[in-house]
């Protein structure tokens, strides 16, 4: 896990490098400084000249203009290279996820994606941050502070053999129960904010139903009982600071006393009030340092989470893969289903396809039809290799889509999803995604045949209309006739409408099949839908049930051979002539 | 391809141009909650932490004594004799230790405690101010940017609370003492060192706020950046049917340097700022040596508040120096602490300007007083309230003059001449009249847009219009009880949401003493018992995360029978069984045709094959309705209905 995000801290490397080394310098300096000030505490209780006094002066100022560089060099390199690693870490989960198939997108759903992205990511990179800075940093300072404070104060330092222990202990006993306390608490906090959001989303259904008072007792119990988890885990960690200052505290007395003892007994000769007054500082130095180490040490497993899940993301396989000697060439738009059944996972015990045998010849259009469930999505899908099939082989073309390079597939079969969805952009630039080097004249064709011209025409600002986060401002068959244009820009040999006209009136709904007739008559076009007027004039119609093709015919065959296909079309043309 | 982040508005930050500002009067509103919420703890907290800064900080004295001590002593070498003198010194200071722990230890707790309380009240009185307001307030605001003030701006001032203001009033204190101890004992030596503070806090006001404009276009950056893979994840798959990875990749990596230029910046100043400041602090403590020694050397008499004010005789010597220099470490160690506070305060800032906010919304009002009570109806129709549940339920109007009439119950809904408009200014609907009668069934047909939905808003006052143009039985619903008006309102959306929770309690939610049987039948009233028994623990599946689990046909099923099991005398299905496939619409209408007996029924559809069977049928455009009659009549008249109905017209 550590290897792989190592490698994402890329050409910041040598920013991650410098700002240990740098704060080695700066280490090293603040804990001669004491060192210094001692001496000059010395010599002016000794009363000494005052050139003396200035050269030491003088050193204590270039020393602290070195730790000054060194510590802003530091806080620089480390800001430079923990953005820049969580930069990296961030491309590359995103790019992993681009690399993902349908399958792997949906065992990841999009919102985790995105906490993964965000504030994984952060968390990861506070950590890393801290690591750079501290973890040369603390014990280092740490280990100079007790070797001066030996040097320097002898028998004094023998407080730290105390004290250093007792801290040490207590810090990682605090850290210890504090950190599964808070691991629990977070977890909950979770909940709660998912039920929150919940309540935001079914306002309607709170309020319509009158339940505002019930909910919010509902949300008081889940409030009150993450308040008891948090306090409790707090006041662990609250510990800490008491536990410090009793180190402290006992460090400071017993320099006073054993300080001013030996002192006294030996005449200044070993240590002088110079020292004193060094040691306390040492003191400070050395239980800070502890300090920090716990602190690392909590940041650190806490944050051991966020990186597991984001290592989850970047160590997921692709679940489709292009071949090694990909075919860049499709022929044609024929496409057959060879035996072919498919499920979602492999642990899934029913098969969401099963036994499906079918041969579309290219240039044909083939209506689908099933109910809820009956898997119409899923037999497309296999097309465009947004899935692979579990057992047998589809085939576009003649040759088996895992041969073909996925991109040249994809272009050669456009897929109108049945979640349309259209990006925050110019119509003009969502048409685009199509085939991004379309002329103003192609893409004004396409919105023809898709019978979009018209609408987006009557806009004040046409195809440069924006498009809102997730195409709010146009009527959902407008989004549906937008689709389909974007995917006849491709200038597919297979086009397959997935219920993309659902929200489009008969009449257009007509016009566009009309169309596709008239202009692309080579394209393959396989639709699925719910209305059987959508279906009932193309060459064959599938009827799916429960994942098995149940017959397959002319709309006149069906209306004979099928029970379901009958069904459907009386209920739709029950005193009329549709459902629309 | 030029995508643009989509935050449709800006995260509400501190103004200007980015600017942080230190807007004190939202500070001083959080404190103020902080007493109102614990009006003994938190006044008894910062005596603590006063008392222990205070403590903390007089060590400085002690040092001096016994430096002065040793200094009187130490020739002679008799320790014996230095120990009687040093010793209570040292008892003292134990004395004093021991009761600053007390304290801090006390404090600390406390903090632990107050912080996590004054959370949770701080949830509980968001979440309760949210459940208040008006549904207007959830179609204007984004859930996202609902959602943020529960996660980012409550933990934004869980830091200001647990950590920014403890410290900034431990560093506070122990300053000030410090600082008087300074004077106590030599005026030159605190003039330098106020004039290293001076230099602190200019620079800390320089990085520091550099440090916070930076962090504040961080949370920016990170927004959008945050929208823009929300965007293309849910779009993930239309990404991937046109090869756009490549075209989204680069998009994202604009977005992405962005985030990071930004956050290096904000994490380089607040980097940067620790070293400055402790380096200052280092020189400042090179110049209060030499002065020192300057002073020592040349013997210059003390000029001190000690000899000053208190009229001692402190003559200055090495005792003084020394402590003033360990005076001078704490001194600029606590200043800095504060400069470090520097971001989470500004951060906190603009998440309680966001918190205070959603605060200060007005909730939806009510100034109904009729209300919906239990009935019971005597054989010459006169009512009378019962106390126990009739199955009858009659309007408690109570009238001006002290007397009180009652109405039954009956579901008859009146709109007259009614004109509305959300924003007051983009009308949306015109001069609408519609008459239902207990027990029909009223279908609006009509374009996206046309205003359906909008009437069966203002029916159940979603959204409120003029006096007098709904009525309820003969009354002005304004005049109901909101409460009251939609209990008695079944309603079933488009958008189907469910709640964690099992079948069962999901049912119930729409009677919460119904019982285990009666949800049962509600279910099977609405079809959906069937699915419901084949799901692994029938009626005792847990749904999570909206009924993910279910089909959406399934979810708008459950839906179903929770409006049913609630056996409202009116029902609103606003686009019901959009998600259910025309075989299965088949199934469920039977269900729904049961349901829909005896009752008043709005019915909002796409699909013209659910609304055929209405008792009337409103055809609406643009606000106006233009059609009304039942289908036959409708076809007949050859007008807009029979285009939708023939398919010569697009619905949505």
């Amino acid at each position: 896990m550590l290897k792989k995000l190592a490698k994402c801290v890329g050409e910041y490397k040598l920013y991650a490098i410098i700002t240990p080394i740098v704060m080695v310098g700066e280490v090293v300096i603040e804990c001669l400084i004491p060192f210094i000030t001692a001496r000059i505490i010395n010599d002016i209780k000794a009363g000494c000249e005052l050139s003396e006094l200035i050269v030491s002066g003088l050193i204590l100022f270039v020393m602290a203009c070195i730790s000054l560089a060194c510590g802003a060099t530091a806080g620089y390199t480390a800001a430079r290279a923990s953005s820049g690693f969580a930069k990296n870490l961030r491309k590359s989960v995103f790019d992993k996820v681009q690399t993902f198939s349908f399958e792997n997108i949906d065992k990841f759903s999009s919102a985790s994606l995105v906490t993964r992205l965000t504030t994984d990511v952060a968390n990861v990179q506070m950590s890393f941050m801290m690591i750079i800075r501290t973890a040369v940093r603390s014990p280092l300072m740490f280990i100079f502070s007790i070797i001066m404070a030996f040097i320097m104060g002898g028998k004094l330092a023998l407080t730290f053999v105390v004290v250093v222990p007792f801290l040490l202990c207590g810090l990682l006993l605090v850290a210890k129960n504090a950190m599964p306390a808070f691991r629990a608490v977070f977890k909950k906090y979770d909940k709660l904010n998912e039920s929150i959001e919940e309540n935001v989303m079914a306002m309607r259904v709170v309020k319509g139903f009158v339940r505002e008072e019930h909910e919010k007792k509902k949300f008081g119990t889940a409030a009150e009982n993450i308040r008891k988890d948090f306090t409790k885990a707090e006041r662990i960690v609250a510990l800490n600071n008491p536990l410090m200052q009793v180190c402290m505290y006992f460090n400071m007395v017993f320099v006073m006393l054993v300080g001013s003892q030996i002192i006294i007994t030996t005449t200044g000769s070993s240590i002088d009030v110079g020292q004193l007054s060094a040691m306390l500082t040492y003191g400070v130095q050395v239980l800070m340092s502890l300090m920090m180490l716990s602190m690392f040490y909590v940041m650190i497993t806490m944050s051991a989470e966020s990186a597991r899940r984001i290592c989850e993301v970047l160590d997921e396989t692709p679940a489709l893969k292009n071949p090694e000697n990909p075919i860049y060439e499709v022929k044609d738009g024929s496409i057959d289903f060879d035996g072919v059944s498919f499920k979602y996972s492999a642990k899934a015990s029913k098969y969401a396809l099963s036994d499906i045998d079918l041969h579309i010849k290219s240039g044909e259009t083939i209506g689908i039809i099933g109910g809820t469930g009956s898997s119409k999505s899923t037999l497309i899908q296999l097309i465009s290799r947004l899935y692979d099939a579990t057992v047998g082989s589809v085939k576009v073309g003649g040759t088996d889509v895992r041969d073909y390079d996925l991109t040249s597939l994809r272009d050669s079969v456009a897929v109108v999803l049945q979640k349309n969805v259209l990006f925050s952009g110019t119509i003009k630039e969502n048409l685009r995604w199509g085939n991004e080097h379309a002329t103003d004249e192609e893409i004004e064709e396409a919105c023809k045949l898709a019978q979009a011209h018209d609408f987006v025409a009557s806009f004040p600002e046409g195809y440069d209309t924006f498009i809102e986060q997730g195409g709010t401002n146009v009527s959902g068959g407008q989004k549906q006739r937008l689709c389909i244009a974007r995917a006849l820009l491709k200038k597919p040999k297979i086009l397959i409408l997935d219920d993309s006209t659902s929200a489009v009136d008969t009449k257009t709904d007509a016009l566009i099949r009309m169309g596709f007739a008239k202009y692309i008559p080579e394209t393959t076009k396989i639709i699925i839908a719910q209305r059987v007027a959508s279906v009932e004039n193309a060459d064959r119609i599938l009827v799916l049930d429960n994942g098995s093709i149940s017959a397959i015919g002319t709309h006149s065959e069906l209306l004979h051979s099928s029970e379901i296909y009958r069904e459907v079309y009386q209920q739709q043309t029950k005193g009329g002539s549709g459902d629309e | 391809m030029n995508k643009q982040p989509m935050r449709k508005s800006p995260p509400p930050m501190a103004g200007g141009k980015g600017r942080p500002k230190m807007d004190f009067k939202k500070l001083g509103r959080v404190i103020k909650m902080l007493f109102r919420y614990y009006p003994v703890l938190v006044p008894l907290t910062f005596a603590c932490i006063l008392f222990s800064a205070v403590v903390s900080s007089i060590p400085a004295t002690f040092t001096q004594r016994i430096v002065k001590i040793i200094e009187a002593w130490y020739l002679s070498g008799d320790w014996q004799g230095a120990k009687l003198e040093i010793m209570p010194l040292i008892y003292q200071l134990i004395t004093l230790y021991v009761i600053s722990l007390i304290s801090m230890f006390t404090h600390t707790q406390l903090m632990a405690y107050i912080t996590q309380g004054f959370l949770c009240k701080m949830r509980r009185a968001m979440f309760e101010k949210m459940q208040d307001l008006p549904i207007k307030y959830f179609d204007t605001n984004r859930h996202g940017d609902i959602m943020s003030y529960y996660t980012n701006d409550i933990d934004t001032l869980r830091q200001l609370v647990s950590q920014s203001l403890p410290s900034l009033l431990q560093a506070g204190v122990i300053v000030t003492v410090v600082l008087s101890i300074m004077l106590y004992y030599s005026i030159w030596l605190t003039l330098l060192v106020l004039v290293g503070v001076i230099a602190m806090i200019f620079v800390s006001k320089k990085v520091g706020s550099g440090s916070a404009k930076y962090f504040i276009r961080q949370q920016r950056a990170v927004g959008n950046l945050e929208g823009f893979v929300q965007e293309t994840m849910s779009g993930q798959k239309v990404v991937k049917v046109f090869c756009h990875e490549e075209k989204t990749k680069d998009a994202f990596d604009k977005l992405n340097d962005v985030l990071c230029e930004d956050g290096f910046r904000a994490h380089a100043y607040a980097n940067v700022l620790g070293p400055i400041i402790n380096n200052i602090g280092n020189l400042l403590y090179v110049l209060v040596a030499l002065l020192g020694g300057i002073l020592l050397l040349t013997k210059a008499p003390s000029f001190c508040l000690a000899n000053i004010i208190f009229g001692a005789n402190l003559a200055f010597g090495i005792d003084i120096v020394v402590p003033f220099l360990n005076m001078t470490k704490q001194f600029t160690g606590n200043v800095n602490q504060v400069s470090q506070q520097i971001n989470s305060i500004v951060m906190a800032l603009a998440g309680a300007d966001r918190i205070f906010n959603l605060m200060d919304q007005t909730p939806e009002t009510d100034d109904g007083y009729v209300t919906l009570v239990n009935a019971n109806v005597a054989e010459d129709g006169s009512i009378t309230e019962s106390e126990s549940r009739t199955g009858k339920w009659a309007w408690k109007h109570p009238h001006g003059d002290g007397t009180t009439t009652y109405t039954l119950l009956r579901g008859d809904v009146r709109l007259t001449e009614v004109d509305f408009s959300y924003d007051g200014e983009k009308q949306v609907l015109y001069d609408v009249s519609v008459y239902a009668e207990p027990g029909q069934k009223v279908a609006f047909v009509g374009a996206t847009g046309a205003g359906k939905t909008t009437i069966t808003n203002l029916i159940n006052r979603f959204y409120d219009i003029a006096d007098g143009k709904i009525r309820y039985d003969g009354i002005n619903i304004n005049k109901i009880k909101k409460a009251d008006l939609r209990r008695s309102l079944g309603i079933v959306l488009q958008d189907t949401n469910l709640f964690t929770g099992t079948v069962m309690e999901n049912i119930r939610y729409g009677r919460l003493d119904a019982s285990d049987e009666e949800c049962q039948n509600a279910a099977k009233l609405a079809g959906a018992d069937d699915f419901i028994t084949r799901l692994p623990e029938g009626y005792d599946t847990l749904l999570t995360n909206n009924g993910a689990n279910l089909s959406q046909g399934q979810r708008q099923l459950i839906a179903i029978a929770r409006a049913a099991v609630a056996d409202p005398p009116c029902l609103i299905l606003d686009e019901a069984t959009s998600s259910i496939d025309t075989r299965t619409e088949a199934i469920v209408s039977r269900g729904m045709d049961k349901l829909m007996e005896g009752r008043t029924v709005f019915v909002i559809a796409h699909r013209l094959s659910t609304v055929m069977n209405s008792d009337v049928i409103m055809v609406l455009d643009h606000g106006h309705i233009i059609e009304r009659g039942s289908h036959e009549k409708l076809i007949a008249e050859k007008g807009t209905y029979y285009k939708l109905y023939t398919g010569a017209f697009e619905l949505e």
